[in-house]
């Protein structure tokens, strides 16, 4: 076996959701042969399941006057924490609206303002003026000071991705679906493309491009219950990582979305608490405002989701079939009408998965892994960390916007935006770049990749069964690196892991391994699963306090003196853990202060 | 105890030199709450880790895993198996092209089938990025946001008598695809190049109106409606047109 096919293109996009998809248009309207490579059909991407909407500054809505993206980017520095770079989410907050009216231009059917005096479900009194009739509208969402989430219905990531995709077929940009880059292909310095496995047919396929864009996603399937599609195993970064020049940033900053629908984990939108939901215990009490007197159900994620732990600890989880500890999301109050027209695709899976109907009955929620803020690390343009040729974008990336929590719509605003952002960089950089590679090396890179399917089919490093590794590993996240952290947890967490890792280098397949072989797919993965899911528990270890997302049992406090900057995790060929370094983050706008919510705001314990 | 369910399933992987076709059978015990998506990833890891299908959101919202269920098609992931007989026959979509066992080729597909509906906005106007938004009623914008739900998960091509005949026909799916189209105020497409699209034996005079595709789509979009709308449409359409200009086949 040697690859099957050579692809030459200019721009190489891996990943087909929406910053890839974004990113493609950018460079094919600059006249630039772009291939996009994905493990499904665009319009399968995990893009499509984001549900509430995209943060943007239009401030149309009546609850939305006096918005602009100053405010957009003071919640975003509060939501992250201090963790962000300022500079990107400056550009980004700067930027966002007009790639909203972009989109509308597009065609995504964005609901808008209509005028008039209204009561919204919430029991809030709005009157949207005349002037704005007929603009581009925005529901509230949490950690915000002014309504800007731009939405359509709860089905906007579905929207704007078959809206952006219609673009990349009318360029009529070229997409390999069913293709999973399995290794990166460069000298030490410059990026030159993939080694690529068809999910077809099982044959290995060369990309080779000027430029390099990783835009696969985040790598939520590290844990056992996460919101994401099964398909978010963090392949792209992980390929990246393994080069052992390219660092991830951030990886211990894991998102935890309060409202993940037992047993199946699957989203209920933030848009239900920004609509005017509520989240109720066991006696059905409403117990948000007990913790968050000011934003109450709509602190950012990181707050609610703890505070939501903290009251199931405190004795108030509702135990039931769905999950043995869970809370209960409450819309009743929203109406029937409202729940229907708005909140429909939510409506819908709760009818699907646990036959209820959220305009009668409660829906139970927990806290589930949502989001990697952490990813392959960029600068600013979206070059990546150590090799030339090479860009991230998107979930798979970090930027980094999102510091140590994301706020909700700033990820799906992220993709189209940094997409465009980022992909500007890329058209500047492969106009400059030339086509020039050295075939020894590439075939070098082909031969490894064959000897390592040979090994897995062969046994020859060992019988071990890589679905009994990835269920260990995704259960080890789970117990000791999830929401509430500590030393002596983590510790056992980094044992098993690394524990892990070795039977991972060891695993022999079951199976014949013939042809598009799915236990091969899952085999070529495991080992760079594992590294990443290892730099996500040991960045939580080193690092000694709670920012966003990481909290520290043992380290409640934010440390600015000590930590205020960005984790950089390399894995080095042979190590069994990565070598963590930290550069500063900068703080140019707004220097740390406080949040306005969350523990250090409203005291450790107001609940009853 | 649950009760022990029987999966047979189509097995295939034209991959495999010498392999031919066949029905498999796979024991599995059934726990409350089990879906077929829970079921296939047991067999896969438990039983034969062979077996080839296609999981992405496991949420009913991506349309990826669309398959034959006891002889109807239907979402996977979402399907019970307690609302499911204890033989369960799971079979791949007809019409798509198979990739192995019970996994099909609906990205190729779609993507000709958006190539050939030109299913994206048509406008002279150039996007001016300092510019408001061109302004919308709110309600036309939640009626284009109706059809636009379509998740292409191919239920309904798989269930149309048509599509089953014919290679060409748009299929319920893409007659909606251009039926959302043909409401959105953006799009400057006249009746008249609507009716090239779709206004054939390839598009909605294809349809012989046995509604199956109606009945099996899994987010329950009214295509029903949706094929009247764009056949009356056309109607109207074809009977202003220039007939000498016309192709008569």
């Amino acid at each position: 076996m040697s690859a099957k096919n050579t692809h030459i293109c200019d721009v190489l996009v891996v990943g087909a959701g929406l910053a890839a998809e974004r990113s493609a248009v950018e460079a094919a309207e600059a006249g630039l042969n772009v291939i996009i490579l994905s493990l499904v059909p665009p319009r399968r991407s995990h893009s499509t399941a984001a549900q509430g909407g995209m943060q943007a500054s239009l401030g149309n809505a009546a609850m939305a006057k006096g918005d602009n993206p100053q405010i957009h980017f003071e919640d975003t520095v509060k939501g992250s924490d201090w963790g962000c770079d300022q500079e990107v989410a400056k550009m980004f907050c700067e930027t966002v609206p007009s790639m909203i009216r972009q989109l509308d231009y597009w065609g995504v059917p964005w609901n808008r303002v209509t005028a008039g005096k209204k009561k919204m479900p919430s029991g809030i009194e709005v009157e949207d003026t005349k002037d704005k009739e007929g603009l581009i509208t925005a529901r509230d969402f949490g950690g915000v000071a002014k309504w800007r989430c731009c939405y359509t219905s709860d089905g906007t990531g579905h929207t704007v991705q078959f809206v952006v995709d219609t673009v990349v077929c009318k360029l009529g940009i070229p997409v390999h679906d069913r293709m999973e880059a399995i290794a990166l292909i460069h000298d030490g310095e410059t990026c030159y493309g993939v080694v690529a496995r068809c999910l077809r047919t099982g044959d290995l396929n060369v990309y080779l491009a000027k430029s390099t864009v990783i835009a696969t996603g985040g790598a939520g399937r590290i844990y056992a219950a996460s919101t994401n599609a099964v398909i978010n195993e963090g392949t792209g970064a992980a390929i990246a990582l393994n080069t052992g020049l390219v660092p991830l940033g951030n990886m211990e900053a894991v998102q935890f979305h309060p409202t993940g629908m037992p047993p199946v984990f699957i989203l209920m939108t933030e848009g239900a608490r920004g609509d005017g939901g509520y989240l109720l215990d066991k006696n059905l009490h409403r117990f948000m405002p007990d913790y968050e007197p000011k934003k109450k159900e709509l602190a950012s994620r990181d707050v609610v989701s703890r505070r939501m732990i903290q009251h199931i600890r405190a004795g108030y989880g509702v135990e039931s079939k769905y999950a043995p500890q869970h809370l209960w999301l409450d819309i009743r109050h929203l109406g029937r009408q409202w729940v229907w027209t708005n909140l429909r695709e939510i409506a819908t899976i709760a009818g699907n998965f646990n036959g209820l109907d959220p305009a009668k009955d409660l829906v139970p929620v927990i806290p589930t892994q949502h989001y990697t803020m952490g990813g392959v690390r960029t600068n600013k343009d979206g070059y990546a960390y150590g090799l030339k040729g090479l860009f991230a974008i998107g979930e798979a990336a970090c930027w980094d916007l999102h510091g140590f929590n994301r706020l909700g719509g700033n990820s799906l605003a992220e993709t189209v935006t940094g997409g465009y952002i980022v992909g500007k960089q890329i058209v500047k950089y492969t106009l400059g770049a030339t086509q020039d590679f050295n075939y020894k090396l590439v075939e070098d890179f082909v031969k490894k990749e064959e000897e390592r399917i040979k090994n897995l089919i062969s046994g020859k490093n060992g019988k071990e069964d890589v679905f009994e590794i990835r269920n260990a590993m995704q259960q080890t996240m789970m117990d000791h690196v999830h929401i509430f952290r500590t030393g002596p947890s983590l510790e056992q967490g980094v044992a098993k892991l690394q524990e892990l890792y070795k039977r991972s280098l060891k695993i022999g397949l079951r199976s014949s391994g013939q042809g598009a072989n799915p236990e091969l797919a899952q085999a070529l993965r495991m080992p760079g699963m594992v590294r990443t899911a290892l730099c996500v528990a040991y960045g939580a270890l080193t690092r000694t306090e709670s920012r966003g997302s990481h909290f520290r049992e043992d380290y409640p406090k934010r440390d600015d003196a000590n930590w205020l900057n960005r984790t950089l995790a390399y894995w080095k060929e042979g190590a069994d853990l990565p070598t963590l370094d930290y550069e500063p983050v900068a703080c140019p706008y707004m220097p740390p202060g406080d949040r306005g919510y969350g523990e250090a705001s409203a005291g450790p314990k107001k609940g009853k | 105890m649950g009760r022990q369910l029987t999966f047979s399933i189509f097995r295939y992987n034209p991959n495999i030199p010498g392999e031919e076709p066949r029905m498999q059978e796979y024991k599995l015990e059934e726990y409350e709450g089990m879906t077929l998506f829970v079921a296939l990833n047991d067999i896969r890891e438990k039983l034969d880790p062979t077996l080839m299908f296609d999981f992405v959101c496991r949420a009913a919202i991506c349309g990826s895993c669309a398959m034959m269920i006891n002889g109807t098609p239907g979402l996977a992931c979402k399907t019970m198996t307690r609302t499911l007989p204890s033989r369960i026959t799971l079979m791949p979509l007809p019409v798509f092209k198979l990739v192995g066992d019970l996994s099909v080729d609906t990205g190729t597909w779609f993507r000709n089938l958006q190539v050939k509906t030109e299913s994206w906005i048509h406008t002279s106007k150039k996007f001016d990025p300092e510019a408001l938004e061109v302004r919308m009623e709110n309600k036309t914008a939640e009626a284009i946001y109706e059809p636009e739900r379509c998740i292409e998960c191919g239920c309904c091509v798989a269930s149309c008598i048509t599509a089953n005949i014919r290679d060409d026909f748009l299929g319920a799916t893409g007659i909606n695809r251009v039926g959302r189209f043909l409401i959105d105020p953006r799009d400057e497409r006249t009746d008249a190049e609507y009716f090239e699209v779709v206004g054939n034996e390839e598009g909605a005079f294809g349809c012989v109106g046995l509604m199956a595709c109606d009945d099996n789509c899994p987010i329950d979009l009214p295509l029903q409606m949706q094929l009247a709308f764009v056949r009356r449409k056309m109607a109207q359409a074809g009977l202003k047109l220039d007939l000498k200009r016309m192709k008569i086949s």
